[in-house]
């Protein structure tokens, strides 16, 4: 069959809601695109282990150290299946995994954001897990089936971190006067980057137009941003702290909340790894990547010898 | 005999606390994924162990007294873990064989522990049991493919034995306390378990190809809060918060 009518079956099956599945044919920029997003997600998942263990050692509490543990073994089982979702593309994790480290794949930016004091771990929480979700409630209906039930596990364990981290600010924002000024600072440094995690406007962004037709994305940048700034507006009120931005603003003609311009600047800049902590966050993945060289030989050198002792024996 | 009883509570939340705190230090910057999580799990299990052993000690202290007190408040002297669960992680290897050699300890203390006439300690050993089973086989698991590994792994794992050999022999020498509390019930009796803990050390190293050192001079005195250098600095890290806020909720 010509390409021109397998790629209109294809947009049929979009169309009609059929899930795409691996072994199904697909365009090329379909599949490369859903390589670079779907990998990137996963590093993001993995980087994002970095800005939150930084606290791990120094938890406040033996349940917060718990809690901060759990959740962040849990951003790593997100990692573990992204990088397998990945994989039904056709990319070996190890391919992926090199992509990240020579530093041709991207992964979140908002990791590039250090962790200063504890609130930060809630800020992330609320504020970051919060902005993932918008995105990720999305991608439980996108296109590619492994994907799709892919994001339907991860949301799960991601609302739940998001009510954890919001309960954490909650429980300093009721504190003593230093916790106070903790959470409001963590809220002013996160909020910022948190709206930048939506993307660049829909009027600039390269790969939106084609994904909304593939129905990878339902929603353009601009309305997820719009809808979380919609929902943080509301629930800072509970908290008793403020958003770091004058121009917030009730519309009642517009439904939405009006808010101020993005330092749009200033995110790409942390895009092109110019960021606080690219370096460091790149570095350290790397590190433990050649660390752990001498173990993954040792194991699969062991699982050779089993191998062949089994087919001798 | 309460204060033995309480001390003896604190030394196996010490223990798990400690070594919970060092296998964390891993989250994020394990050798691959799978690790990674497998790593953070047991630092998961051992913290939860140790909140069960502080919690009771807390409840027979009283007046005032939390997991929380006794985790963040208590100074290098007064924490009671074996030198060995405080000792740096080195590289994969020497992290495995240190929680190799713990879990092999933990496994049959436990074991004995349900059957002590504590009950509450009882419940907790037996609570613990099953995490610490599984400690067990997955460290013995990596301990024997390191050693059969590649030459590098072997090597790698010699040099780990080196360093954590000399603190195993505080495992089996009992405390005040701990003598104390074996006598009226409430311990595990650390000759009765010695001979089992070497058995299965043996099975693993030899399996492994690794050596069973022998007339290693052992250092001790964590049980007596005589500790190494290194659990100042464990201390500062965990406790950073509570001391810089002191009565703060969080």
């Amino acid at each position: 069959m010509p390409v021109k009518d397998l790629e209109q079956l294809f947009q049929q099956k979009i169309d009609a809601e059929v899930k795409i599945e691996p072994r199904d044919w697909m365009p090329d920029a379909y599949r490369k695109t859903l390589i670079r997003q779907i990998s990137q997600h996963a590093h993001s998942e993995v980087v994002g282990m970095l800005p939150e263990g930084n606290w791990i050692t120094r938890a406040p509490s033996l349940k917060r150290k718990a809690i901060l543990l759990a959740k962040v073994q849990d951003e790593a089982g997100h990692g573990l299946y992204l990088y397998a979702a990945t994989e039904t593309l056709g990319v070996s994790r190890e391919e992926t995994i090199n992509d990240l480290h020579s530093g041709k794949a991207k992964y979140s930016s908002i990791f590039n954001y250090p962790t200063l004091t504890w609130a930060d771990i809630g800020a992330i929480g609320w504020l970051v897990d919060g902005a993932a979700i918008m995105n990720q409630v999305m991608l439980t209906r996108t296109s590619y089936g492994p994907y799709a039930r892919a994001m339907v596990r991860i949301c799960k364990e991601e609302s739940f971190h998001q009510r954890q981290g919001f309960e954490s600010l909650l429980v300093l924002s009721r504190g003593t006067p230093e916790q106070k000024e903790m959470c409001q600072d963590a809220i002013n440094r996160w909020w910022w980057p948190a709206l930048m995690m939506f993307g660049p406007s829909d009027s600039e962004s390269t790969h939106s137009e084609q994904s909304m037709r593939w129905k990878i994305k339902r929603k353009t940048n601009d309305e997820l941003r719009q809808n979380f700034i919609d929902m943080c507006a509301e629930q800072v009120k509970i908290l008793g702290m403020h958003l770091p931005d004058p121009a917030l603003r009730w519309n009642e003609a517009r439904n939405h909340y009006d808010f101020g311009a993005i330092n749009w600047e200033e995110f790409w800049n942390v895009v092109k790894g110019n960021g606080p902590c690219n370096k460091q966050r790149l570095a350290a993945r790397v590190q433990a990547w050649e660390d752990g060289e001498w173990v993954r030989e040792a194991a699969s050198a062991y699982a050779r010898k089993k191998q062949s002792g089994n087919k001798a024996a | 005999m309460k204060q033995e009883l309480i001390n003896y509570i604190l030394h196996l939340a010490d223990n798990a606390l400690i070594l919970g705190q060092r296998n964390a230090e891993w989250c994020g910057h394990g050798p691959v994924l799978e690790q990674d999580i497998a790593m953070t799990n047991i630092s998961l299990d051992l913290i939860g162990q140790a909140r069960n052993f502080y919690q009771y000690a807390a409840s027979l202290l009283g007046e005032g007294a939390t997991e929380d007190t006794l985790a963040y408040l208590r100074t290098e002297r007064e924490f009671r873990n074996c030198l060995l669960v405080e000792q740096h992680n080195g590289d994969w290897g020497q992290t495995l064989l240190r929680q190799f050699l713990i879990s092999n300890f933990q496994q049959l203390l436990y074991t004995a522990l349900q059957t002590h006439k504590d009950r509450q300690l009882a419940a907790i050993a037996e609570k613990s049991l099953k995490e610490v089973t599984y400690h067990l086989r997955w460290s013995s698991e990596w301990v024997i493919r390191l050693g059969d590994g590649t030459r590098e792994s072997h090597e790698r794992m010699l040099k780990a034995i080196d360093t954590l050999w000399r603190y195993t022999g505080e495992l089996f020498e009992p405390a005040a306390y701990e003598t104390a509390c074996v006598q009226d019930g409430t311990a595990v009796s650390l000759a009765t378990i010695k001979d089992e803990w070497q058995h299965k050390t043996g099975e693993v190293f030899s399996e492994a190809g690794l050596p069973v050192p022998e007339n290693i001079f052992m250092l001790t005195g964590g049980k007596m809060g005589k500790h190494t250098e290194q659990m100042g600095y464990i201390l500062a890290e965990l406790q950073y918060l509570q001391r810089a806020y002191p009565n703060a909720q969080w």
